[in-house]
Formats: C-alpha cells, sequence, structure tokens
C-alpha cells in the first residue's frame, strides 16, 4: 500500500480550476427556492399599494375569501400587534388566538433612530408597492386572482418625492416624529471632526479653500437603481407544530443572519429555526435584507399550521426589494494650479426611501469614509443628511457608498485636470498616497492596509497603449466623430469587517472535518450565490491536506449544517470567510499529523501533506495513506495520549481591520452625432485584488462588476413620477444591460496582498463598479468637450446627449 | 375557474397527456406539472429570456406561450439537452469557460445559443452577442458567455480548441 505509485497533485491556488458548482446548473439539476415543493404548500400573494402615499379606509377582502381555493387573507391590522388584531380573521376560522402579540415593527441593523416598519402596512402606506393584505391560497394562480379581488380605498396624502424639497418638509411629513423627513439629520465626518462628541472645527478645512488657487465645484447626483438579481426574492416557510421549529428557505445572502432575525420577530429562541438559502441566483446586496415576506411566511406558516410559498414577480421586485444608490453631493475641491489637492468637501443628501432598513442608514457613511479615494488628501470635510420619501426604501447594492464615492471624486478629479489643462492621468498621480505611507489613514478614518497606486496606474496605461489611445481618439474627432477618452481610479473597502464595524458581527466561521474515509467535509459561514466558493476553498484546502480535490465538499447556506456563520456581502468571503476556513483546516491537519506521527513513530513536524499521502520529509514511499491516517483517528488503537479521537475542528476568524483594494480603468466611448446614443468601444480594467485563489472566477467576478457599473453609467434608472408613482417598473422601461451593449473587457491585475489576513486576499466581487462608472461618464464628458460641457448627470440616456449635442441645454 | 383543455405535448422526447386550464403558461407546466424546474422564471414581460426552451426546434420563451398552444409540439428543456450521460457541447462550454456565476439566466441562455449554433455554426462575436440579446445575465458581463459559445461552436464544427 505505502508503496504504490500515486498520481502527483498540482499546487491549486492561484490555478484557474473550473467550477465544481457548475454541473448542477448547466444541467437544469440545481434546487432554488422556487423548485421546493412540499406536502400540503400554500401560495402567498401580496396585496400591494398602488399609491405613494395614502391612508387606509376601507379594504374589503370579502370577495377574495371566498374564492375556491383561498384559504385565508390577511391585512396589516390582522397579523400587526395593533388594536384590531384580536378580531377572527380568515374565511376559514379565527386565526386570532395563534397570532397572540401579532408581529412587531421590523428591526433594522442600524443603531440609528428609525420610525415603526411593519411587514404589511397597518394604516399608512409610503410607498408604491408597500403590502396592505397577503392571501393564503391553494394555487399560485388562485392566490393572484385572489389579490386582484381586494378592493382597498386610500386617503391619497401628498407624495415625497424631491429629497431636497423634501427635507424642508415638503410637500409633507412622512413620519410622525422626523421633522423634514430627515432620518438623519446632520453627521459630519473628516478633518477637524471629533468623532466622539461630533464638536466640528473648520479651521483647517477653511483654511485649505482660502488657500486654494482653483476650487472646483459641482452637484452631483448618482442615481437610483435596482439591483435586479436574476432570480428574484422567495421564500418557503415550514412549521412544525409537533417539535415547534420552524424551517425556512430563501434566496438571501445570509441564512444565519435571518434565523436570527426570523426568531426575534416571531418570539422563538434561535435553537427553534432553520435558515436554509438554497441554490440562491444572484444578490448583489439585495438579498442581505431581511424584509417583510420573510417574516409574514414564517406567522403564516405557523398559523395556518401549513408550509407556504412566496415567489417574487419581477414587476413586484421593481416596487418591493430595496433600491441602490440615490445620493447627490456638491462637491468642492481645493487645489493648487499643479493640481495638488488642499482639501475635498463633500455636503451630501441621501434619498433613502420609504423606511429604514437592514442596514439603510449605515450605507452612505460608507461614501464619507471613502471620501479620500486614493489620493493624500491633507483636509477633508463630509456632511450627510438622509432623508426620507414616498419611494422603495434603499440599502447595499454591489459596492454600497464606495461606488458614490469613486464616482463623485473621480468626476471631479476630471474636472481639475480640464480645468488645469492637465492630463488626467497626470493629475490623479501627482495626488496618489506613495505607498511608504502604507497603512495610511485616512482625514475621515479609514486605515488603508496597503496600496500601490502607481504601479497599477502603469499597468492600465500600458494594457489601453494610453498615447495611442488619446492619438486615435484626436484621429477619430478629426473625421467629425465625438469620440471620448475616460479615465478612473478606486479604492474598496473590503473584507467586512472587524466586529466594530457591524451590528452582526464581523467574523466568520468555519469547520473542517476529515471523514473516515479520508473524503474532507468543510462548512463555511459564508454564503455564495454564484461566487464560486465551493470551488476556490475546495483549493485551498486541496493544497493544505495534499488530497484531490475532488475528495472535498463544501457546504454553506443552511444553519442546520453550518453551525455559524454571518454571510456574504462587502467581498468578505475569501479575507474573512477563506482565513476561517485555512484556520479551522489548519487545526485538523495539526491534528491529523500527531495521529500520523504516532501511526509512522516519527516527528510529527517532519511530515509533509502531499499526493494523498503522509511522509516523513524525503521519504515519499514510506508513508502512510491519507485515508489510512484518517482511520486511525477514527479507531486509534491505541490512542496517542493527549489526543482525542477523531478529525473535526471549527474556527472564527475575526479580521483586525478592513482590506482595501484598488484599481484602475480605462474606456473609449463614442457618441452618434445624429441620435445621441453613446457606444461604449473599448474598455480596460487593470484591478488589484491582492493575492488570488483562481484568476478564472476573479475575471468573472471583474466582468460582472464592470456590467453593473456601466450599467448604471449607460442605461439604467430607477425613475419615479411626480406623484411618486414608479415609472420604470419592468424590464420594457428599466433598460437592463444586454450582451449587444458591450466591448469586450480588457483585463490585467496586479498583486499587493493585505496584511490583514494570513491568505493576503483583499476580495473582488465589488471591484468592477467603481472605477467603470466614473470612467464612462469621464470618457462621455470627453467626447462633448467641443460643446463646453463641464459634467452631465448618469445614465447616459439618448436624448440627453442630444440635447447637449443640438443646442438644446441640458436635460 | 376555467375548463380544463385536453393536450398532447412531447417534452424531452417523453409524450404526455395532458388536461390543463386555457391560461396556464407553458413555463408552469413544465416546472409545475412535469417537475422539470431547470426552466427558470425572471421576468413577467417576455424580457429576460431565463424560461427560454426549444419548441419545435426554435428557442422560444415559455412565459410567452400558454401551454394550450403547444398541443402536438415537441419541446426541449434544459433537461432534455445531454445524450447518453454527455453533456451537450453548449453547456460543456459554459462549464470550461465560466459561463456561469449564479445560474439562474443559464439554462435559458444555454438554449438559446444551442438555437443560435443551429442557425449559424460559425458566428462571429458581434453574432453571438446579438443571438443571446434577449437573454439576461446579471453576473457575468456576458463575456464568458460568448467564449462559451465560441467553445461550443468550434467542437461542433469539429474543431479542436
Amino acid at each position: 500500500m505505502t508503496t504504490m505509485e500515486r498520481p502527483v497533485l498540482p499546487k491549486l491556488i492561484g490555478a484557474r480550476v473550473k467550477r465544481r458548482e457548475d454541473p448542477r446548473l448547466i444541467r437544469g439539476r440545481a434546487t432554488y427556492v422556487d423548485d421546493i415543493k412540499l406536502p400540503g404548500m400554500l401560495h402567498l400573494a401580496f396585496k400591494r399599494s398602488d399609491v405613494a402615499h395614502g391612508r387606509i379606509k376601507r379594504i374589503d377582502t370579502s370577495a377574495a375569501e371566498a374564492m375556491p381555493g383561498v384559504v385565508a387573507v390577511f391585512t396589516g391590522k390582522d397579523l400587526m400587534a395593533l388594536p384590531g388584531a384580536t378580531r377572527p380573521v380568515g374565511a376559514r376560522g379565527t386565526y386570532a388566538a395563534k397570532i397572540g402579540a401579532g408581529l412587531p415593527p421590523m428591526p433594522i441593523g442600524t443603531p440609528f433612530p428609525s420610525p415603526d416598519h411593519y411587514a404589511i402596512a397597518p394604516e399608512v402606506v409610503r410607498y408604491v408597492g408597500e403590502p396592505v393584505a397577503v392571501v393564503a391560497a391553494e394555487d399560485r394562480y388562485v392566490a393572484r386572482d385572489a389579490v386582484d379581488a381586494i378592493v382597498v380605498e386610500y386617503e391619497e396624502l401628498p407624495a415625497v418625492v424631491d429629497p431636497e424639497l423634501a427635507m424642508q418638509g415638503q410637500p409633507t411629513v412622512i413620519h410622525e416624529g422626523f421633522p423634514n423627513n430627515l432620518a438623519l439629520p446632520y453627521v459630519p465626518m473628516g478633518t477637524g471632526v471629533d468623532p466622539a462628541t461630533g464638536q466640528v472645527d473648520n479651521s483647517a478645512i477653511d483654511r485649505a479653500f482660502a488657500e486654494a488657487e482653483v476650487v472646483i465645484s459641482q452637484r452631483m447626483v448618482n442615481h437610483r437603481v435596482a439591483p435586479n438579481a436574476m432570480e428574484p426574492r422567495g421564500v418557503v416557510a415550514h412549521w412544525d407544530a409537533g417539535k415547534e421549529f420552524l424551517t425556512i428557505w430563501s434566496a438571501t445572502q445570509n441564512p444565519h443572519i435571518l434565523k436570527s432575525m426570523v426568531a426575534a420577530v416571531l418570539g422563538l429562541g434561535e435553537h427553534q429555526v432553520r435558515a436554509i438559502a438554497p441554490e440562491v441566483g444572484g444578490g448583489f446586496g439585495c438579498k442581505i435584507n431581511i424584509y417583510g415576506e420573510e417574516y409574514v411566511a414564517a406567522a403564516l406558516s405557523r398559523i395556518l399550521e401549513r408550509p407556504v410559498k412566496w415567489i417574487e414577480d419581477r414587476s413586484e421586485a421593481f416596487m418591493a426589494t430595496i433600491h441602490g444608490r440615490d445620493l447627490i453631493c456638491y462637491l468642492d475641491i481645493a487645489a493648487r494650479r499643479d493640481g495638488r489637492i488642499l482639501g475635498v468637501k463633500m455636503k451630501l443628501i441621501a434619498d433613502i426611501g420609504a423606511y429604514n432598513m437592514l442596514l439603510t442608514a449605515a450605507i452612505p457613511t460608507l461614501t464619507m469614509l471613502m471620501a479620500s479615494g486614493t489620493y493624500d488628501i491633507p483636509a477633508i470635510r463630509c456632511e450627510l443628511t438622509e432623508v426620507f420619501t414616498n419611494k422603495t426604501p434603499t440599502d447595499a447594492y454591489r459596492g454600497a457608498g464606495r461606488p458614490e464615492a469613486t464616482y463623485f471624486l473621480e468626476r471631479g478629479m476630471d474636472m481639475l485636470a480640464r480645468e488645469l489643462g492637465l492630463d488626467p492621468a497626470e493629475v490623479r498621480r501627482r495626488n496618489f498616497i506613495p505607498k511608504e505611507k502604507f497603512p495610511y489613514t485616512t482625514q475621515t478614518g479609514a486605515v488603508y492596509d496597503s496600496g500601490d497606486y502607481e504601479k497599477a496606474l502603469d499597468r492600465v496605461l500600458q494594457l489601453a497603449k494610453w498615447d495611442e489611445l488619446i492619438a486615435e481618439r484626436d484621429r477619430l474627432r478629426a473625421e467629425g466623430r465625438l469620440v471620448g477618452v475616460g479615465l478612473a481610479f478606486y479604492v474598496e473597502v473590503c473584507g467586512l469587517g472587524p466586529s466594530s464595524s457591524l451590528p452582526t458581527g464581523g467574523w466568520e466561521h468555519a469547520s473542517v472535518t476529515v471523514e473516515r474515509d479520508g473524503r474532507i467535509r468543510a462548512t463555511t459561514g459564508a454564503s455564495p450565490h454564484g461566487q464560486g466558493n465551493e470551488t476556490t476553498f475546495a483549493q485551498m484546502l486541496a493544497d493544505l491536506f495534499g488530497v484531490p480535490i475532488e475528495h472535498i465538499t463544501i457546504e454553506h447556506g443552511d444553519t442546520g449544517v453550518v453551525r455559524q456563520g454571518i454571510g456574504t456581502f462587502g467581498s468578505r468571503s475569501q479575507a474573512v470567510g477563506g482565513t476561517a476556513l485555512m484556520m479551522a483546516g489548519e487545526k485538523v491537519r495539526k491534528k491529523m499529523a500527531k495521529f500520523a506521527a504516532a501511526l509512522m513513530d516519527a516527528n510529527e513536524e517532519d511530515l509533509v501533506f502531499e499526493n494523498g499521502m503522509i511522509y516523513v520529509k524525503g521519504s515519499p514511499s514510506t508513508g502512510k495513506s491519507f485515508a489510512e491516517v484518517a482511520r486511525y483517528a477514527y479507531v486509534p488503537v491505541p490512542l496517542p495520549p493527549g489526543l482525542e479521537p477523531g478529525l473535526s475542528e471549527e474556527a472564527f476568524f475575526e479580521p483586525p481591520n478592513n482590506t482595501y483594494p484598488f484599481g484602475a480603468h480605462i474606456c473609449m466611448l463614442e457618441i452618434d452625432r445624429e441620435t445621441g446614443e453613446p457606444r461604449l468601444l473599448k474598455f480596460f480594467a487593470v484591478d488589484d485584488c491582492g493575492n488570488v485563489i483562481n484568476p478564472l472566477i476573479v475575471e468573472g467576478q471583474v466582468h460582472g462588476g464592470l456590467a453593473q457599473g456601466i450599467g448604471q453609467a449607460m442605461f439604467e434608472e430607477v425613475v419615479y413620477g411626480p406623484d411618486g408613482q414608479l415609472l420604470t417598473g419592468s424590464f420594457m422601461d428599466y433598460a437592463l444591460p444586454r450582451a449587444t451593449d458591450f466591448p469586450w473587457f480588457e483585463l490585467d491585475r496586479t498583486v499587493t496582498p493585505t496584511p490583514v489576513n494570513p491568505l493576503g486576499a483583499k476580495g473582488v466581487g465589488e471591484a468592477g463598479t467603481l472605477g467603470s462608472t466614473p470612467a464612462v461618464v469621464n470618457a462621455a464628458v470627453d467626447a462633448l468637450s467641443e460643446f463646453g460641457v463641464k459634467h452631465i448627470d448618469m445614465p447616459l440616456r439618448p436624448e440627453k446627449l442630444w440635447r447637449i449635442i443640438h443646442g438644446r441645454g441640458q436635460a | 375557474m376555467s375548463d380544463l383543455v385536453p393536450i398532447s405535448i412531447t417534452v424531452n422526447g417523453r409524450r404526455y397527456e395532458l388536461e390543463v386550464e386555457p391560461r396556464l403558461l407553458l413555463v408552469h407546466l413544465l416546472r409545475e406539472k412535469l417537475l422539470l424546474t431547470g426552466t427558470h422564471v425572471g421576468c413577467d414581460t417576455s424580457q429576460c429570456g431565463a424560461c427560454t426552451v426549444l419548441l419545435d426546434g426554435r428557442s422560444a420563451k415559455s412565459c410567452t406561450v400558454f401551454a394550450v398552444q403547444a398541443d402536438g409540439s415537441e419541446v426541449v428543456t434544459i433537461e432534455g439537452l445531454e445524450r447518453d450521460g454527455q453533456l451537450h457541447p453548449v453547456q460543456e462550454g459554459f462549464w470550461e469557460e465560466h459561463g456561469l456565476q449564479c445560474g439562474y439566466c443559464t439554462p435559458g441562455m444555454i438554449v438559446s445559443v444551442v438555437d443560435l449554433l443551429n442557425e449559424n455554426p460559425n458566428p462571429t462575436e458581434a453574432e453571438i452577442r446579438a443571438g443571446i440579446s434577449g437573454n439576461f445575465c446579471r453576473c457575468t458581463g456576458y463575456q464568458h458567455i460568448v467564449k462559451a459559445a465560441q467553445y461550443a461552436a468550434a467542437r461542433m464544427r469539429g474543431v479542436s480548441s
């Protein structure tokens, strides 16, 4: 056995390993929430408000309740902890007793004050799409018919749509106790601000502007977009009345947070809830939240003692799944004529929609945190105001606060370059934080871990052949074409994060078990939904244990299997989850080495794990097979002194800091002079996410991020009418980018490892959305430079560009 | 409740005689009645293409076809593309070239590429992009899907890649 020839296993970290998730997905054999069917399962459908702001005068559910196949109809008052909750409800009997105290307002995850927000609005609706009733029926089609049969009368109230009017309490105030619609009245950050007391000293920032030789000032809007994961939200809830135990399947990015919050809202212990994220069809931040529909599904399963399912339509998703961005910035940059920046002011107004969701209030604070970008700026002052409007709530969308900061600052850098007649690359280079200054603390308190910005800039200029690109632009312009080139630099905050920065805790958990036959089963608290961690994490363990990757299974997304966890968001899986996995793996390896040492009468420090063998360094032929040592660990006769049987360990990793990946994007864009239609001709991206486990997966992550960042710049926009009606409520009106909208993306990387975790990995999930958006708008402004354009608000709709070209003013 | 209508439909080579509501969508017939859940629903306006199947050999968005309209037709879904346990070259291409991330759009996307390559065995990059422009993907930025289609096209023409 020990002398048998064994194949040499290649090292997998850093290799382009094909994904292990793919076979089930490409064969149509994966199980998403909507693929789950339980015996006796009911289907839920929600009646949603069709007015932006109104008081419910009357809800008539009688016709719906009378329909064959309808089991129950609940209004907000029926279900919530309010007067009226004790009345008998439902078509088939009285459920009041089981409702008990009713569902309380939904919890949020930030420490800021927040108005009550019920899963189903009991009295006042505050955005189009807010639920006002729920139907449970035997069939999905019947549930929808019943929803259409519910009649709601509203006393309409004025709709609050414009955030800058809303701040003055106009046309009305949405929430009692929040005068002038201010969710967060005024939060300063940066130079001269004492974070402990909130005391503000203006002397440094005033001095910077007093000494400035040039000042750039611009109002910009980073507009509202819809995340649009291709799988809409969905939930299946099953209350086991015998065991008093709830199992909830949900299209979520963080089943452990779902478990905690559903338990809290339903008044259960966390030991009574198992949350499962089955196959999840994309998230991009919008599936971090725990939504009203999840609480309602859980409550109804408990009340009706039947499994229930709710699957969101795309039209519902546009109204009822969180939106992203929506931030106004008044930017001022003070600089010298050589391009050196002396100070930056950002006055930010966030239109957060009708309610605070899980992280809503915190997202724009990340914009302030990242206001320094990649630049050594001696004085920064940010001021943030968050405003309620009658719109869908905002929350985390890929990048979450950092793309906004990057967009404002990188637009400003281009304006500065243009004002001074400097090359846009040069003005950035003159302000970069030099690599010897890391770790670098910004004026807004971020501690950048590591960086080499000049290297990334040089690399992207080389990749794009910058000088040739400019020459090509000029040649095309000479032919009368409107062509522009755009550059943008970015730095991200990733690897979220120390527990001090996250209300859920900022660690991640992992467990690694070597089974009796030598196969390895590992769990991670990260909850991938497209990121490929079943592959990357297996690559890491394959190298650690020297076994074939096929012998490793990574389990995730089930609180019944994964003991603890936080989840997948903020580009944290590899940096935080991956480190926890390595820690657990190393514990098992160490213990396994002790068993092997006992078995082979060797010194454990001398052992090598390689090619499915454990052997003394230098003499592979005398080793034991990995499986043989595993068997011995479970039938340890004799048991080596000081060892417990078995090979199963777990670990929590608490990162000491966030990570700060960075990069540079360049693009070339043409605008049709006749129609105003923009077309992206070329795109180059250099991203530095530290050490890379699987370059193939990293490329995929960058591509996807670029598509979303370019999508925001060029096509996507959530639009509300003056009455608060959502005008972009389907893919007919919301322009999601298609394959024909993109050129070939040319990618390259630099590698600057982080000292924050032993893997040196920083995270890459969101990076693409940061640089691409300002790069595209910078290119568009460049293309229209002959018209004296200083700034264009996104998205680059042809009509808007046509008006500029044809002298009809900005749209 | 409306009266049920008898239909006869062949799905992945198997013939079914069924009685369905006239308003039942083909995608719901496949998913709910035949338990072929590989075909997904990603929108309600025929824009996203997640529900794409082959209907009498051509790609069709099964959310926009009533089951009764498919009476007498032959349907191939993602589950029906493999032959003798071997992946279809397009499926293989998606795996080889990392043409998917979350996988939700993937079955419809693969079926659209199959249809494209049936029509045009040697498409240019622009023709591939146009060919899949009825399918949304939110994860990949489409580039690896284009490569997957190129891989499959080469395989199906007998060119080793």
